[in-house]
Parts: structure tokens; C-alpha cells; sequence
């Protein structure tokens, strides 16, 4: 056990390193100079702004100091705006994305859970054919264009509710709708296929031939089981939730983090961008990595494959 | 039951020495003729089937699959042909028909500079779908490469190979799509570049599981002892036999790029003006959303209802290519 956590933890490294690396270099190769435009507007003033960067050094050494300063956490500044730094932005922004991802999180186990049980395990054909249909029409229809279609319906024509910030908590319904349609038709999938298989075992049938109550046999023997392939899908979630909060809360004027790198993309501020990438990067081979250690722990037979 | 049999058998010494001395001939009244139809027991009934021809009779059992597959050629048509008999064109403007809802002369409307929505659409639909089929082809090609020569020589060389894309794969696609769409400005070639880069892996992937399984088996070591060379035995063996799942992931690849291509678009670093996506449709529509509902509906529509055919199509063809799986 204790191996294979080193080794992915080891392969984390690796992966933040070349993920810093590649950033470092495409940033270097935009054309045109990153200290130009309405800050810089002397030749003296680009002067001793390439000397506070440390633009005037050759790249290797600009590099290894880019490698040294990540080392300690510090994920740089705007050349464009004055005083704006990457740690700082993240403070402020990311508490509210974090909030919404994690709402949408609880939604969509919950909401993806009970329709692929159900799918799974009703006699009924045409609750199947529904629950399955919801799947396919959540994995085709993109997140933005869900929120689009949200806002018009509901904000817009209906208008029974808010989709401006998120003030109250009725603000919260329509983006987290938006942002968990695709992980519920995702956990449903997943749920029902492994519950069938999960269903058909010789242990399901010894407790029910022992008289266990069905609902308790589906809940503490099957449901148990068949949660395996969503805990690996947990990683794959976190990382769908986090580009598609960028969508999200541009659409839903939410002031967090996705936000903001869209409007570092449209103000094409590089070393905002850079810095994010590699925030979020992080973040999400974090969270790879808790998956796959906890998958281990449940199942030990992942470990050999 | 076994020993009333055994009697049975067991003749009598006399009766045993009748039948050692009778003679046997065949007279004309112990035969008789065949009926004709069972001449030609030889006669294969039916035409025999490639696996490809097994495979499309299943998918024809599908409804859904077979419904997706006549929208995405309806689709296809209509995106080649209503440019061309159209009387307007995607970037002409007519101030005087400024977002017009849907009308005779504007099937779809117009937008803010006047200009006919449904050939705008469909324009939108041959980036869109263009962007979508080459990063398909391409992202086969790589990662059919890649994880077939991971996998045919395994050991180190797959070793080496494989961290790489463990390394790549943990990162999101979206974020690589992004940093380099913004690092090389927003173009066709940017665009499918950064989808191509982002999406070869999962398939180097799938490809190498399947030739590692693949090259343990008998045919492989025929062919080796044949002497094919390893080139011969593993892009005319090893990856034609696993040509199926490779298939299904294909079809799926399509809908995953239009998404991030409209992702992109949506983010403001689509391809430029004049030119349109359905992805830059949107977002331009974005600005008039809560007064021009349609034309923000229009090209979503044409988005969700072409991914989602490509999905029912990539269902369908999952069930159809592997018969075990029914």
C-alpha cells in the first residue's frame, strides 16, 4: 500500500512539473512582449519592468527562478495589472467556487445514485428506458448551453428564478442544475451498470435466501459494491466541475475562480493564466490521486492491474 | 437400464455363428432415391458474413443508433448544401433586416448585422463538423500508433511511453485546449491542435490494452513464425483485430471535440469573424439573450441534437461490434 502511494504521488510530481514546464515555455513563446500596452508606455517605464520581471535574464535562468518561486508556492503576479497577484486572486475566488462545486458535488451523487438504482433494479421497462434517456441527453447537451437554456426558461420568460450572482439561496439552483446535469448522467451509468452485475452475485442471493428485507439487502449488501466505479469516476467529476464552473459562472455572474480565468483569457493577462493553469492543474491531480488511493483501499484487487 | 442392455447384447453362441455365415447383398428394393432438395447438402444457404457485414445487421437493429445516423447525414447534407442554394451568405449584412425572427425569406431569422441565421447555422456546421471528423482521424491516427507500438514492445519502452501519457492524461483537456488556442491565436489550425493534443491519449490507451492482449495469441505467433515483420504483424494484425473498440471510440471522439470546439467558442477563442462555429454563434447570441431567445436557440439546437446522434450512433456501434456484449 504504502508503495503505491508513494509511486502516485511520485507520478504527481512528475505531472505538475512538466504541466509548470509546458506553461513556462507556450507563455514564452507568444509573440510580442508581456510588458507592452496601456501600463507600460515609455520605453523607460518597459525598460525597468523587464528588470523588475526579471525579463532581461536569458530564459534558462528565467526558468530555473520560475521553478524556484513555484517550489515555494508562489504563483507569480500580473504584468498587467498593477498589484494583482495569482495566491491573492485564489483566496478571494476560489471559497465561492468551492462552494458551488461542492453543492453540485452532493447533488449529483445523490440525484446520479438513486436514478441508476432505480434504472437498475425497477421491473418496469419504461423507468429504465427514462432514467436512461435522462443519461444520454445530460452526457450530449454541453453545460453552457444547459445554462443558457436555464436562464432563457426560467429567468427570463418564467421568471420564478434569480440567476444573477448568488446572493440568496435560490440563486444556487439554476448553476448547480447546469453544472450537474453531465456527473449525474455520468453516476447514473455507472451506478446501474455495476448494480446489475452486482445484483446477479451469490452473496445478494444468500442474503436474500436468509430473509434479509430487500430494501436492506439493496442498501447495505449491493449498493455498497456497486459504488466502486463512482468513486474512480470522483476524479474525472472534480476536474469536468472545475472547467465547467468557467463557463458557469461567467454565464451566472458568480465571482469565483472560472470566472476569473475567462476574463484573464479575454484580457489575455499570461501570467494570470499561467499561474491558474497551474493552480487548477494541481488541484486536480490532488484529487486524482485521493481517488485512486481511496479506490485502492476499497478494492485491493486495483492495485495489481 | 445398463444391465438389461447387457443381456441384450450378449447373443447366443449358436445365433453369433448364423450371422458370421450368412452373406450380405444389397438388393435394388433396400435403396431408395434422395430427394432433391437434399442434393446439395454441400450448399451453403447463406451468403457468409464478414464481421463488418454482422456488425451493420446489428446496428440496423438499433432504433435509436439508426435514427441518429440519418440526422447526422440530414445534417451533413444540409450543412453542404444550404450554402450553396442559399440567395444569402454567412457574412453578407442587410441593415434594413436587423434580428428579424423567423420569417419565408429567413427560415431561422436574422441576426444583429441582418445576416440570414440558417446559412449562418449551417456554415457554423461545416467548421463545427470539420473541426469534429479531423480531430477524430488525426487523435485515431496518433494514438493507434502510439499505444500500438506501447503495447507490441511492452517492457521499458511501454514503460516509458505510458508515464508520459499517465502524466498528460491527469491533466484536464479543457486546460491544455485553452493555453494553447490562446498561446497561438484563435485560428481552425490552433483549435484542432490543441483538441488533438488534449484527446490521442485516452485512445493510446485503449490501443495498447488491446494489442497487449491481442499479441498472446495464437495468429500473432503464426504470423511471427511466418516471418512478418514485427511493422507487418502489428499494424496488419494486432490493430486490425482490435479495429472495433477503436471504432466506437472514434465515433465518441467526434461529439467530444464539437463540445470543446464550442467550449472554446463560448469562451470568446473560437475561430475568428466573420467566420462562425456553432460555438462563436452562441456566444455572439449570448449579448441579445434575454431579448432574441432564438437565436441563441438555433445553433445550441444544432449542437445538442448532432452530439447527440453521434452518441446514439457510438452506443450502437459499441453493441454492434462486440457481439459478447448483448
Amino acid at each position: 500500500m504504502f508503495k503505491y502511494v508513494l509511486k502516485r504521488v511520485l507520478i504527481g510530481f512528475i505531472t505538475l512539473f512538466v504541466l509548470g514546464s509546458a506553461t513556462f515555455f507556450l507563455m514564452k513563446a507568444v509573440p510580442g512582449s508581456p510588458v507592452s500596452g496601456e501600463r507600460y508606455r515609455t520605453a523607460e517605464a518597459q525598460r525597468l519592468a523587464r528588470i523588475r520581471y526579471g525579463l532581461d535574464k536569458p530564459v534558462f535562468e528565467q526558468y530555473t527562478a520560475y521553478l524556484g518561486r513555484l517550489a515555494h508556492g508562489d504563483l507569480g503576479e500580473s504584468y498587467i495589472k498593477e498589484g494583482v497577484y495569482v495566491d491573492r486572486t485564489i483566496a478571494t475566488t476560489f471559497p465561492v467556487t468551492a462552494r458551488l462545486g461542492g453543492i453540485t458535488f452532493v447533488f449529483a451523487l445523490v440525484v446520479g445514485i438513486t436514478l441508476g438504482t432505480t434504472a437498475a433494479l425497477s421491473n418496469k421497462k419504461w423507468v429504465n428506458n427514462l432514467c436512461m434517456f435522462v443519461a444520454t441527453i445530460g452526457v450530449s447537451v454541453p453545460s453552457f448551453l444547459l445554462g443558457m437554456f436555464l436562464i432563457i426558461i426560467f429567468g427570463v420568460q418564467l421568471r420564478i428564478l434569480p440567476f444573477v450572482g448568488l446572493r440568496t439561496p435560490a440563486n444556487y439552483v439554476l448553476p448547480v442544475i447546469a453544472l450537474s446535469l453531465y456527473p449525474i448522467s455520468m453516476i447514473a451509468r455507472l451506478t446501474r451498470s455495476s448494480m446489475l452485475e452486482v445484483m446477479k452475485q451469490d452473496y445478494i442471493i444468500l442474503a436474500r435466501s436468509k430473509g434479509t428485507p430487500y430494501k436492506k439487502v439493496v442498501i447495505k449488501h449491493a449498493l455498497k459494491n456497486a459504488m466502486l466505479p463512482v468513486v474512480t469516476y470522483a476524479g474525472p467529476a472534480f476536474a469536468f466541475m472545475l472547467t465547467g464552473s468557467f463557463i458557469v459562472e461567467t454565464l451566472f455572474s458568480i465571482p469565483g475562480t472560472g470566472r476569473e480565468f475567462v476574463s484573464n483569457i479575454s484580457n489575455r493577462d499570461y501570467q494570470m493564466i499561467m499561474g491558474l493553469t497551474l493552480f487548477l492543474g494541481a488541484l486536480i491531480i490532488t484529487f486524482n490521486i485521493l481517488t485512486d488511493i481511496i479506490s485502492a483501499i476499497i478494492d485491493p484487487r486495483i492495485k495489481l492491474k | 437400464m445398463f444391465k438389461k442392455k447387457k443381456t441384450d447384447i450378449t447373443p447366443t453362441p449358436q445365433a453369433g455363428a448364423a450371422a458370421a455365415e450368412a452373406v450380405f447383398e444389397p438388393t435394388p428394393d433396400m435403396f431408395e432415391k434422395l430427394d432433391e432438395s437434399s442434393k446439395n447438402a454441400e450448399k451453403i444457404a447463406y451468403e457468409s458474413k464478414t464481421y463488418f457485414k454482422d456488425a451493420w445487421g446489428r446496428f440496423k437493429q438499433n432504433k435509436m443508433a439508426m435514427v441518429g445516423l440519418i440526422f447526422l447525414a440530414f445534417m451533413i447534407l444540409m450543412c453542404i448544401l444550404v450554402p450553396v442554394f442559399s440567395p444569402y451568405t454567412y457574412d453578407g449584412q442587410d441593415l434594413n433586416a436587423i434580428n428579424e425572427m423567423s420569417s419565408l425569406a429567413h427560415p431561422m431569422g436574422t441576426d444583429y448585422l441582418g445576416r440570414d441565421l440558417l446559412v449562418r447555422v449551417m456554415m457554423g456546421g461545416r467548421i463545427s463538423l470539420s473541426v469534429g471528423f479531423a480531430a477524430a482521424a488525426i487523435s485515431m491516427c496518433v494514438g493507434i500508433t502510439y499505444g500500438g507500438i506501447a503495447g507490441y514492445f511492452g517492457g521499458k519502452v511501454d514503460m516509458v511511453m505510458m508515464r508520459i501519457v499517465d502524466a498528460m492524461y491527469s491533466i484536464p483537456d479543457m486546460l491544455y485546449i485553452i493555453l494553447i488556442t490562446v498561446v497561438l491565436e484563435p485560428s481552425m489550425g490552433s483549435i484542432l491542435l490543441g483538441i488533438c493534443i488534449s484527446s490521442w491519449m485516452g485512445m493510446a490507451r485503449q490501443v495498447r490494452a488491446q494489442v497487449m492482449t491481442l499479441k498472446e495469441q495464437e495468429f500473432s505467433l503464426a504470423a511471427f513464425v511466418l516471418g512478418a515483420s514485427k511493422k507487418r504483424i502489428l499494424f496488419k494484425h494486432l490493430i486490425i483485430n482490435s479495429m472495433g473498440p477503436i471504432i466506437v471510440s472514434v465515433t465518441l471522439l467526434v461529439p467530444s471535440a464539437i463540445f470543446n470546439e464550442a467550449f472554446l467558442g463560448f469562451l470568446g477563442i473560437g475561430v475568428p469573424a466573420p467566420n462562425a462555429s456553432w460555438g462563436t454563434l452562441a456566444n455572439d447570441a449570448k449579448r441579445f439573450m434575454t431579448t432574441q431567445p432564438m437565436q441563441v436557440i438555433w445553433p445550441t439546437l444544432a449542437i445538442c441534437l448532432t452530439m447527440l446522434a453521434l452518441n446514439f450512433i457510438g452506443d450502437g456501434l459499441g453493441d454492434a461490434l462486440d457481439p459478447k456484449k448483448k
